[in-house]
């Protein structure tokens, strides 16, 4: 493992295989959340942080399952570590910051059926990347997302006063943005540095 | 054999965190006045914005720290502040109903400069040229911002092109108010009619020249209310309401209908009359006091002579 195989990975999870416009996976807390840049990013810094540590707990949650051959039930210990990582980050939210807890709402424990955290502790193990490559792809998979959500928030801020014909106007709209974005990324998959 | 492993492990697993969340709830555990959610239910839970804070929440938790009057929900009214009152141990405030009221009734009689086909927006469309959009700088331009604001549908553009509250409807909780660029909506008591429907602030005869329905500060409303409730104050006449009785004698004393209750042309005449037949009693009794002088200067005068 080199410093470069972590920029290959950084790379790659942030922009030629993003999250969202690549794998399509988290798309329901990036729809549901991008009406607002601040709600957007405080959302974005959430499922970074979650990945980052969801990555580095099933980690070692895997080795056990690998240890007892038990490796089918990888899903249900994952999920398991996700949805208590989840109360523990809504926990530590609601008491520092109030404001962001109440702004992101419902959305916040629906992190846990986030399928970007999922698929990151998934992937992780697809790919056999060991604990730091895990942490790393984990952390960048998340602010990948953060950077989705942010630009997507950014358009959708503008698209309120946009002047749509009436069938267009909110979700239909915010759809087509949100693939013309995703085909934007693709002119990432041509990037080749090593 | 390898069931009884995956439950055991499973188990101990969420054994594991269900401890650490525990020890993360003492830790993270944030206090809750019991008052706080009793004060929350007590408010209208429209989240209206209309207390200044940031929804009931935040407005049940300024009462709760005492920056707010238990009144501070106008939504609630007095039901709601005698119950907040209750809870944070304190006497329920008495106060009338007050409901809001748009100032203008200009609209459509007010004169047009030009016609404005901007963003539907009062606020936009006082930016354009300074608001010139109608000849009066300071009446309703009619592009519903307090419309948009009003959470409990009691505010709507009448026919003649001015927003009008609906009493009935309106809690006083001050959106309108707000989103008004030209702070033409006040707070009225619920239970008074009379209201002057005009804000301009300019002398009588450049106000004629802009409105049909306008206040030209000419003092027939002062001269006409036996209660001195009723002033011109800035070249537009203004309301008293801890003296004004509802009598609406302003309202047909005003040349220019500015006073609502409106009279009808009916009222009106039957008014003008009735002033008209005062004047000439007053007149009358003042001829006959005068003769009455006369005549007694006159007798006191005989006798002098005698």
């Amino acid at each position: 493992m080199s410093i470069t195989s972590l920029l290959a990975i950084s790379l790659g999870a942030i922009l030629t295989n993003n999250f969202i416009f690549a794998q399509f996976l988290g798309i329901c807390p990036f729809l549901g959340v991008s009406k607002k840049i601040d709600t957007a990013v405080g959302m974005g810094a959430a499922v970074t942080f979650v990945m980052g540590l969801a990555s580095a707990v099933c980690f070692g949650v895997n080795k056990i399952l690998v240890a007892v051959n038990l490796e089918y039930m990888q899903t249900v210990a994952f999920i398991l570590v996700i949805a208590a990582l989840v109360q523990f980050v809504e926990m530590f939210l609601k008491k520092n910051v109030p404001t962001l807890y109440t702004a992101l709402g419902v959305y916040l424990p629906l992190i846990t059926t986030n399928c970007a955290v999922l698929g990151v502790a998934l992937l992780n193990v697809q790919n056999n990347y060991n604990f730091i490559q895990s942490v790393v792809y984990g952390i960048t998979g998340g602010l990948g997302f953060l950077l989705a959500i942010f630009l997507f928030a950014a358009v959708r801020e503008q698209l309120e006063f946009a002047d749509n014909p009436k069938a267009f106007d909110g979700f239909p709209i915010a759809l087509v943005t949100a693939g013309l974005i995703a085909l934007a990324f693709m002119g990432f998959s041509g990037l080749k540095v090593w | 054999m390898n069931i009884l492993y995956a439950v055991i492990l499973l188990g101990a697993l969420a054994l594991i965190f269900g401890l650490v969340l525990a020890i993360a709830a003492k830790v993270f555990e944030v206090e809750v006045d019991p008052r706080l959610p009793e004060i929350q239910a007590a408010l209208a839970g429209a989240n209206c914005g209309g207390c200044g804070y940031p929804g009931c929440a935040g407005c049940a938790e300024a009462i709760l720290a005492g920056k707010a009057p238990v009144s501070a929900c106008a939504p609630a009214g007095a039901e709601g502040a005698a119950k907040i009152a209750q809870i944070m141990g304190m006497e329920a405030p008495t106060g009338e109903k007050m409901v809001a009221h748009v100032l203008c009734n200009g609209g459509t009689n007010a004169v047009k400069n030009f016609e404005y086909r901007g963003v539907t927006d009062c606020l936009a469309a006082t930016k354009v040229c300074g608001g010139d959009a109608s000849a009066c700088r300071y009446g309703c331009l009619g592009f519903g911002s307090c419309v948009a604001a009003c959470k409990f549908d009691a505010i709507h553009i009448g026919e003649n092109g001015v927003a009008v509250v609906d009493k009935e409807k309106c809690t006083d909780c001050g959106a309108c108010r707000e989103a008004c660029p030209r702070k033409l909506i006040v707070e009225v008591p619920y239970s008074k009619k009379v209201v002057v429907n005009c804000s301009n602030k300019d002398k009588g005869p450049a106000v004629t020249k802009v409105c049909a329905n306008s206040c030209i500060a000419c003092g027939m409303c002062e001269r006409t209310c036996k209660f001195d409730a009723i002033h011109v104050v800035n070249n537009v006449a203004v309301i008293d309401y801890s003296k004004c009785r509802n009598c609406t004698m302003c309202a047909k004393a005003c040349p220019k209908n500015a006073i609502e209750p409106i009279p009808t042309a009916e009222e009106k005449e039957k008014f003008k009359a009735a002033q008209k037949a005062a004047a000439e009693r007053k007149a009358a009794a003042a001829k006959a006091a005068a003769e009455k002088a006369a005549a007694e200067k006159a007798a006191a005068e005989a006798a002098k002579a005698e």
